[in-house]
C-alpha cells in the first residue's frame, strides 16, 4: 500500500509547438554565436507566424535578419554563408515559396558535399510551415515532404508536438548538413506536455529515429506532422472496438526510420500509411517499397494500405478543402480495411 | 462592362430624380493633374485632362463599389465567412479603375494577391467575386480558387506566390530585348507586408529600375493621374517602342491581409491622415461636386445604390450553397475525357471531367 502523502503530481508544463520552436532557435542562438536566422518578417514583425517572437529583440540585427520579398535570393545568401562558416537559420514563410529558391536547396545546398568529394560542407537549416492550413487554397497548401525526401544530401524532419519541435529543431541546426524541418501552421498554437528533459537546454531529438507513439498489436500505424494525431485519435477510437493500433510518428523523412517501421509491422502483420501530401510518389509509397524489400514483408497479412491527401490541387471551399485532407475517419476506413473487419 | 446598367429604385428616388433633372450640370470639366516623374522620357502623359460627367460619374461607382465589396469582405472575414488568406485593396481604388479606364477590354492584364478590385474592373461581378470569397458554387471560380484565385477573359489573376524579385529583371530584359509591348505596374503602397520599402529596397525609385526601361512616376490616388499615365504608357506600347514601366503611389488602408492589424509597422495617424488628405473617392467627388459635373446628393444616391448592389451580393454570396464534393476532382486537365481521381484512400474516388 502506497502512502497517498508521499505521492504527489505535478503537472507538466504545456508548451505550444510555436513556444518550442522558439525556444529550440533562442537556446541554440545563445550557444553558437554563429547561428543566424533570416527570412521575411522574422524580425520586427516577430516572425509572420510569431515563431520567433522576442528574439530579433533579444539578438538584435546582426543575428536575426529581415529580407526582402526575395526567396531565391536570400537561400542564396544563406546558403553562401553556410559555405563561408556560419550557421543560418533561413525561413521560408510557408515552404510553397520555397519553389522559388528550390535551385538554391536542392543544387547550392543539398548536392554540394557530395559534388566537392567531402571538401565543403553547408550547415544550413531550412524551416518554415508546410502541408495545408485552413482555407488558404491551391498556391499555399502543398506538402513537400516527398519532393525534398527524394533528394540524398538533405536531411528532412517533419516534428508533430512540441517535443518534437524543440528536439529536432535544435538537432537541424547541430547538424553539419542542410537540413528541411517541415512544421506546420495549424500545430504552432497546439500546446502538448513538455516532459522535464524537453526542458534542458542540451535536449536533443536525433535525425532518423521514429517514436512509437502508442503501443499496439493489431496493426502499424505510420505518419508524419499533424496526422500522427489523428492517427492517435484513430487508435483511440478502434480501441474501444478492441483494435489495438500502434501508432508510429516518423519524426524523420529522411533518413527514414525503416527499422523501427519494420520491426512494428513483423509484430503486427499490417500497415497504414498515413500523410497530407498527394499520394503519388509520396511518403507512404516509399515506405511501402521499402517494406517489399525488407523483412517486414514475408510479415504482411494484407496489403499495406496509404492514407493521403486527395490527388487534386488543394481547393478553397471549406467541404471540398475538408475532402481533400485525410480525416480521422478515412484513417478508420483504412485500418478496418485492412484487418478485414 | 463598363457601362454596366443599374437597378434603380424608381419610386424611391422619383423626388430626388426631379430635383436632379431640373439641375443644369456641365457636360465635362477641364483638371489639372500632378506631373509625373519620367525615367528615359522626353516627356510624359499631360498634365491637363478632360473629365465628361458620365466618366465621372462612372468612375466614382466603382470605385464606391470597389471600396464597399472590400469592407463587405472585411467584414464576413471577421464573421468567419470567408477563410484563409484575403488582401484588401480600399485605398487602392484609384490603381485599378484608373487602369481600366486607361486600356481597352480586349488588353491582357495580370496581378498579384490583392486582386479583388482588379478581378471587379476586369468585369466580374460583384456577386461572383463575393461568392468566390465565401467560397460557393456561384464564385467565378466555381468555390474552388479563393481569394487570391480569380480569372476572368483577359485576366490572368490573382497570384498567390510573389517577391521573386530576379524574376522582373528577367521579364525587363525579354520584354525590352523582343519589344513586347508591356506595361510593367508597380503599386508601391509604401509596404511591403510588414516591411517598408525603406528597410527592403536599395533603391525606391522604382519606376527607375526598369534601368534601360522608361518609367513613370504616377500620383496612384488620383484616378484621373492614373487613367492619363495608362493612356499615355499604352500609346507607347501600342506604337512599337518595347515596354514601359509605371510606379504608381498609392496606399491600402487595411494591413498586408486580413491577419495583420497593419498598426505594427505603422502609425494610425499616417493611416488617418492618407484617408483625409489623399482618398481616391473624396478626391474624384471633390472635383466632380466643384465643377458642376455632378451634385452631392446625386453621388449620394449612388452610394444608396451601391450599398445594396453591395448587399444583394453578400446575401447571394452567404446563401449560395458550396460546390458538391462530386465535382472536387473536375477541372485538372483541360480538354481530356474523364479520369478517375483518387481520394483520400485507394477506396475513395471522384470523377475528374474537364
Amino acid at each position: 500500500m502506497a502512502a497517498v502523502s508521499g505521492l504527489v503530481r505535478r503537472p507538466l508544463r504545456e508548451v505550444t509547438v510555436r513556444d518550442a520552436i522558439n525556444q529550440g532557435m533562442d537556446e541554440e542562438l545563445e550557444r553558437d554565436e554563429k547561428v543566424f536566422l533570416l527570412g521575411e518578417e522574422v524580425a520586427q514583425y516577430d516572425g509572420a507566424y510569431k515563431v520567433s517572437r522576442g528574439l530579433w529583440k533579444k539578438y538584435g540585427d546582426k543575428r536575426i535578419i529581415d529580407t526582402p520579398i526575395s526567396e531565391m535570393g536570400f537561400a542564396g545568401i544563406a546558403v553562401g554563408a553556410a559555405m563561408a562558416g556560419l550557421r543560418p537559420i533561413c525561413e521560408f514563410m510557408t515552404f510553397n515559396f520555397s519553389m522559388q529558391a528550390i535551385d538554391q536547396v536542392i543544387n547550392s545546398a543539398a548536392k554540394t558535399y557530395y559534388m566537392s568529394g567531402g571538401f565543403q560542407p553547408v550547415p544550413i537549416v531550412f524551416r518554415g510551415p508546410n502541408g495545408a492550413s485552413a482555407g488558404v487554397a491551391a498556391q499555399h497548401s502543398q506538402c513537400f515532404a516527398a519532393w525534398y525526401g527524394h533528394c540524398p544530401g538533405l536531411k528532412v524532419v517533419s516534428p508533430w508536438n512540441s517535443e518534437d519541435a524543440k528536439g529536432l529543431i535544435k538537432s537541424a541546426i547541430r547538424d553539419n548538413n542542410p537540413v528541411v524541418v517541415l512544421e506546420n501552421e495549424l500545430m504552432y498554437g497546439v500546446p502538448f506536455e513538455f516532459p522535464p528533459e524537453a526542458q534542458s537546454k542540451d535536449f536533443l531529438i536525433p535525425i532518423g529515429k521514429a517514436k512509437i507513439e502508442r503501443q499496439g498489436t493489431h496493426i502499424t500505424v505510420v505518419s508524419h506532422s499533424r496526422p500522427v494525431g489523428h492517427c492517435l485519435e484513430a487508435a483511440a477510437v478502434l480501441s474501444k472496438e478492441g483494435v489495438e493500433c500502434e501508432v508510429i510518428n516518423m519524426r524523420t523523412i529522411r533518413p527514414m526510420d525503416m527499422e523501427t517501421i519494420e520491426a512494428s509491422v513483423m509484430k503486427t502483420n499490417h500497415l497504414v500509411t498515413v500523410e497530407g501530401g498527394w499520394p503519388q510518389f509520396g511518403v507512404g509509397a516509399e515506405i511501402c517499397a521499402r517494406i517489399m524489400e525488407g523483412p517486414a514483408f514475408n510479415f504482411l497479412d494484407a496489403p499495406a494500405v496509404r492514407v493521403t491527401g486527395a490527388d487534386v490541387p488543394m481547393p478553397y471551399a471549406k467541404i471540398l478543402e475538408d475532402n481533400s485532407i485525410p480525416q480521422v475517419k478515412d484513417i478508420i476506413f483504412a485500418i478496418k480495411k485492412t484487418l478485414n473487419i | 462592362h463598363f457601362g454596366r446598367p443599374r437597378q434603380v429604385d424608381h419610386q424611391r428616388s422619383g423626388a430626388s430624380r426631379v430635383l436632379v433633372a431640373s439641375r443644369n450640370f456641365a457636360n465635362d470639366a477641364t483638371f489639372e493633374i500632378k506631373k509625373c516623374d519620367l525615367h528615359r522620357l522626353e516627356e510624359g502623359p499631360p498634365v491637363t485632362t478632360v473629365l465628361t460627367r458620365e466618366d465621372g460619374l462612372k468612375y466614382y461607382r466603382m470605385m464606391q463599389t470597389v471600396r464597399r465589396m472590400e469592407l463587405k469582405a472585411d467584414q464576413l472575414y471577421k464573421q468567419k465567412i470567408i477563410r484563409g488568406f484575403c488582401h484588401l485593396c480600399d485605398g487602392q481604388e484609384a490603381c485599378c479603375v484608373g487602369l481600366e479606364a486607361g486600356i481597352n477590354p480586349t488588353d491582357h492584364l495580370i496581378t498579384a494577391y490583392r486582386a479583388h478590385g482588379f478581378t471587379f474592373t476586369r468585369g466580374l461581378s460583384v456577386r461572383e467575386i463575393l461568392a468566390e470569397l465565401t467560397g460557393r458554387k456561384g464564385g467565378c471560380a466555381k468555390g474552388k480558387g479563393g481569394s487570391m484565385h480569380m480569372y476572368a477573359k483577359n485576366f490572368y489573376g490573382g497570384n498567390g506566390i510573389v517577391g521573386a524579385q530576379g524574376q522582373i529583371f528577367e521579364a525587363y530584359n525579354m520584354a525590352a530585348l523582343w519589344k513586347l509591348p508591356c506595361i510593367f505596374i508597380c503599386e508601391n503602397n509604401r509596404y511591403g507586408m510588414g516591411t517598408s520599402v525603406e528597410r527592403a529596397a536599395a533603391s525606391t525609385d522604382y519606376y527607375k529600375r526598369g534601368d534601360f526601361i522608361p518609367g513613370l512616376r504616377v500620383d496612384g490616388m488620383d484616378i484621373l493621374c492614373v487613367r492619363e499615365a495608362t493612356r499615355f504608357a499604352a500609346a507607347y506600347c501600342r506604337s512599337g517602342k518595347g515596354p514601359i514601366l509605371m510606379e504608381l503611389q498609392t496606399y491600402r488602408y487595411h494591413g498586408h491581409s486580413m491577419s495583420d492589424p497593419g498598426v505594427s509597422y505603422r502609425t494610425r495617424e499616417e493611416i488617418q491622415e492618407v484617408r483625409s488628405k489623399s482618398d481616391p473617392i473624396m478626391l474624384l467627388k471633390d472635383r466632380m461636386v466643384n465643377s458642376n459635373l455632378a451634385s452631392v446628393e446625386e453621388l449620394k444616391e449612388i452610394d444608396v445604390e451601391v450599398r445594396k448592389e453591395i448587399e444583394d451580393a453578400a446575401q447571394f454570396a452567404t446563401a449560395d450553397p458550396e460546390p458538391p464534393l462530386e465535382e472536387l476532382g473536375y477541372h485538372i486537365y483541360s480538354s481530356d475525357p474523364p479520369f478517375e481521381v483518387r481520394g483520400a484512400n485507394q477506396w475513395i474516388k471522384f470523377k475528374s471531367v474537364s
